[in-house]
């Protein structure tokens, strides 16, 4: 049989879709900015594409990032996706192999079965056969968990799952046809013809048993294309776009393309890249803590992916950077939204032509004609001392925590340093909050005049007590001095044996604040310290995992209560253990740790308060003993 | 002629509610329902970054928002920077915050769709 009328749905599909993919893939291509079009090129004749393909297999296909989060949903995209993967290849090869002639077209491969009924009686053809039916049932298994999953979420661990729209319905439900439509095509038709192997030959004679198998047989083939054409033609309007969308994201980050800081191409095909999986929202402390629903990741990228007023979605966000973390597609979740936050409402002119299959990006900036605006000409240059290496930053948020400068006053003097309060009568704001606000320009001006007051004093040292005026020193001030966090100072004077403390053998937790461990990668130096005066020990949240306290200056739009709810619950996980303290070193963690109850015993701290607590004083007679030697030096 | 004797008689100074502009604090009052808590302690005021610096009352702000004498929050309220300390210190857990943003948010929109 060459030919049958069913298989136009399927061919139609199959070749709008990957016209539409190439077509997508080139227009994506060509709106990159020069360089990442020339990373991109130099990436597809070196390492990058080796290391790409590697990447596809191992993400793309068997999604081992989501195997270590969840076995259970890993075992459900793998088996859809690797599976099907291996049924296309080996169909392929099957009708190849064992078809009339070699190099068949697609249809061909897929509905083998149908042109070849009576295949696979025997002989290595038996085998070929059984190896097929295997991938089908690893494919309905899975196909089956993720049935499962739509409707109780819960059974795979999952306590919530994403909501879908109408066209993915429509997508879902084809995607969800095509397999049990190919089962029983297949089964019937092997059962008239009492061929193949354990699942397709035995439900096929069962079902032939009482059912007229022929005539069956076909409504079933016309189904099983009908379902895979209507799946190829709305993938492009539905989330299954990010099958191809995620192996070019791929392949462009291998090649060294970020996102930047405005929208385009990249930006594009991240968004694109997103599957809803939902893996997000399960870590958004603002889902499982506070009970705000609307506004995880996949929901926001996925009102981006609809051109939606995402705007308040984009600001109501910690910003805490755990969905980062999470993403097992590694699409840059914070830096998306900073690009929202700051493009601000977006324009109601972008265009979409075919109703959303292709669609015009504007790439430029928008001019919001704020340029003019210079909000913070009241700022005159701050008055500065020169001489001191070291200069200490305590930042706003310090000054709300007045133990924590009090506590860096002790420990400078202790190891004998000379410094400059350079904000001791209350600062210049850094800057981050207004950035983190989308207002750049703005931010700009602060910057302006910290960076004028640093580079005037003539320091080489900038300690600052506050992880976010840390975060925004290094990433955009640009300064010729070195930039610390105060815990990295501590431990450099620790190290350097500048500073002798005593052990306190009290036993600390220790809790990343946001902006210094997922936002700069400090995660060492703390531990450090804390472990040179107490008992560190290991709460179920470290580094990576770490939590947010849910005070970040990121959120505008966040209820003060739902504040209260989500520190309640960080502060029941942290002092599970009862530590005498839990220690952090940001004073915006530390002031939002103080809304909720804190177990009897266990006491929040800084951990320059800790440390200030473990300063070996010199006993009275050393005192006196100096003193006495100075006055006999001076008397000489 | 006033001016040679040293002072002047006082302007006028009325607040007709019923002919003030107040779009502006409904516009805030819609999307951050806590600004109806403000009391008016003014901690707010006390702990400005801003108002180290320069004449700038978060407290006489949301008065004014309130009265909507809008042309003077238009003068000061670009001076804030949005450190989000008044946010912390506030007893009555108003979004502060937002507060500012919300207005400036409103004159942007305000400025543009002229009524």
């Amino acid at each position: 049989m060459p030919f049958n009328p069913f298989v136009i749905p399927f061919n139609i599909g199959l070749y709008f879709i990957i016209l539409y993919v190439v077509a997508r893939g080139v227009v994506w291509f060509r709106d990159l900015p020069r360089t990442d079009k020339l990373r991109m090129q130099r990436g597809f004749f070196g390492r990058p594409f080796i290391l790409s393909i590697k990447e596809i297999f191992m993400e793309g296909l068997i999604h081992r990032k989501i195997f270590k989060v969840n076995p259970v949903l890993g075992y459900m995209h793998m088996s859809l996706a690797f599976g099907w993967f291996l049924l296309i290849l080996l169909g392929t090869i099957e009708a190849d192999i064992f078809g009339e002639k070699h190099l068949n077209p697609p249809y061909k491969a897929i509905f083998f079965r149908f042109f070849n009924p009576d295949h696979g009686t025997a002989g290595l053809a038996k085998h070929y056969g059984f190896l097929m039916d295997l991938i089908l049932a690893l494919i309905l298994s899975g196909l089956l968990i993720a049935i499962i999953k739509r409707f109780w979420s819960g059974i795979v661990g999952m306590k919530r799952t994403a909501n879908l729209k109408f066209l993915d319905k429509v997508a879902l439900t084809s995607l969800w046809l095509i397999f049990p439509s190919r089962l029983l095509a297949e089964s019937f038709t092997c059962g008239a013809y009492g061929s193949g192997s354990f699942l397709t030959g035995s439900l096929g004679t069962a079902l032939a048993g009482f059912l007229p198998a022929e005539i069956m047989a076909y409504p079933f083939w016309w189904l099983y294309s009908l379902s895979l054409g209507t799946f190829f033609i709305l993938l492009p309007r539905t989330r299954y776009m990010h099958i191809p969308s995620e192996m070019f994201l791929i392949f462009m980050r291998n090649s060294g393309v970020r996102i930047g800081d405005q929208y385009g191409s990249c930006a594009d095909v991240q968004i694109h890249a997103c599957s809803s999986c939902g893996i997000c929202l399960n870590v958004c402390q603002l889902s499982t803590s506070a009970d705000i629903t609307n506004i995880q990741a996949a929901y926001f990228v996925k009102g981006l992916k609809r051109e939606d007023d995402v705007f308040d979605i984009a600001l109501n966000c910690l910003m805490c950077g755990r969905c980062d973390e999470a993403c097992p597609v590694g699409i840059e979740l914070g830096p998306l939204r900073m690009i929202h936050r700051r493009a601000g409402d977006p324009p109601k002119d972008t265009m979409s032509i075919w109703s959303g299959y292709l669609r015009l990006r504007n790439q430029n900036i928008q001019d919001n004609g704020e340029s003019h605006i210079t909000a913070f000409q009241y700022l005159k240059p701050q008055p500065v001392k020169k001489g001191p290496e070291v200069l200490y930053f305590a930042g706003c948020m310090t000054h709300l925590t007045p133990g924590i400068p009090i506590a860096m006053r002790k420990i400078f003097e202790a190891a004998g340093i000379d410094f400059d309060f350079m904000d001791k009568d209350g600062s210049v704001c850094c800057g981050r909050p207004l950035t983190l606000a989308g207002k750049d320009r703005e931010a700009r001006e602060l910057i302006r005049n910290n960076s004028d007051a640093i580079w005037r004093s003539g320091a080489k040292t900038l300690v600052t007590s506050c992880p976010i005026c840390y975060k925004i020193f290094m990433e955009s001030y640009h300064l010729d001095v070195e930039v610390l966090h105060h815990s990295q100072y501590i431990n450099r004077l620790i190290e350097e044996e500048k500073l002798k403390l005593n052990f306190l053998n009290k036993s600390v937790i220790y809790h990343d604040p946001c902006e210094l461990g997922r936002g700069s990668g400090i995660y060492s130096e703390p531990r450090r310290v804390l472990i040179h005066i107490s008992r560190l020990g290991k709460s179920n949240h470290e580094k990576e995992d770490a939590l947010c306290c849910g005070g970040s200056l990121a959120n505008l739009k966040i209820d003060r209560r739902k504040i209260t709810d989500i520190v309640s619950d960080v502060v029941e996980e942290l002092t599970l253990s009862n530590p005498d303290y839990l220690a952090t070193a940001c004073p915006l963690c530390k002031k939002t740790f103080g809304k909720a109850d804190i177990k009897a015993g266990s006491e929040i701290k800084d951990i320059a308060e800790i440390v200030a607590m473990a300063i070996v004083s010199e006993p009275p007679e050393a005192i006196e003993l100096k003193k006495r030697t100075k006055l006999e030096k001076v008397s000489l | 002629m006033a001016r040679n004797f040293g002072f002047a008689p006082i302007k006028g100074r009325v607040i007709d509610f019923d002919r003030n502009d107040k779009r502006v604090f409904e516009y805030v009052l819609e999307r951050e329902p806590s600004f109806a808590l403000c009391i008016g302690c003014g901690g707010c005021a006390a702990t400005c970054s801003a108002a180290n610096f320069t004449e700038f009352s978060l407290r006489k702000l949301n008065i004014l928002i309130r009265r909507g004498e809008n042309d003077e929050v238009r003068k000061i309220v670009d001076r804030c920077m949005l450190c989000g300390k008044c946010t912390l210190v506030c007893p009555r857990g108003v979004n502060t915050r937002n507060v500012v943003f919300l207005t400036r948010e409103a004159f942007e929109e305000f400025d543009n769709y002229a009524i």
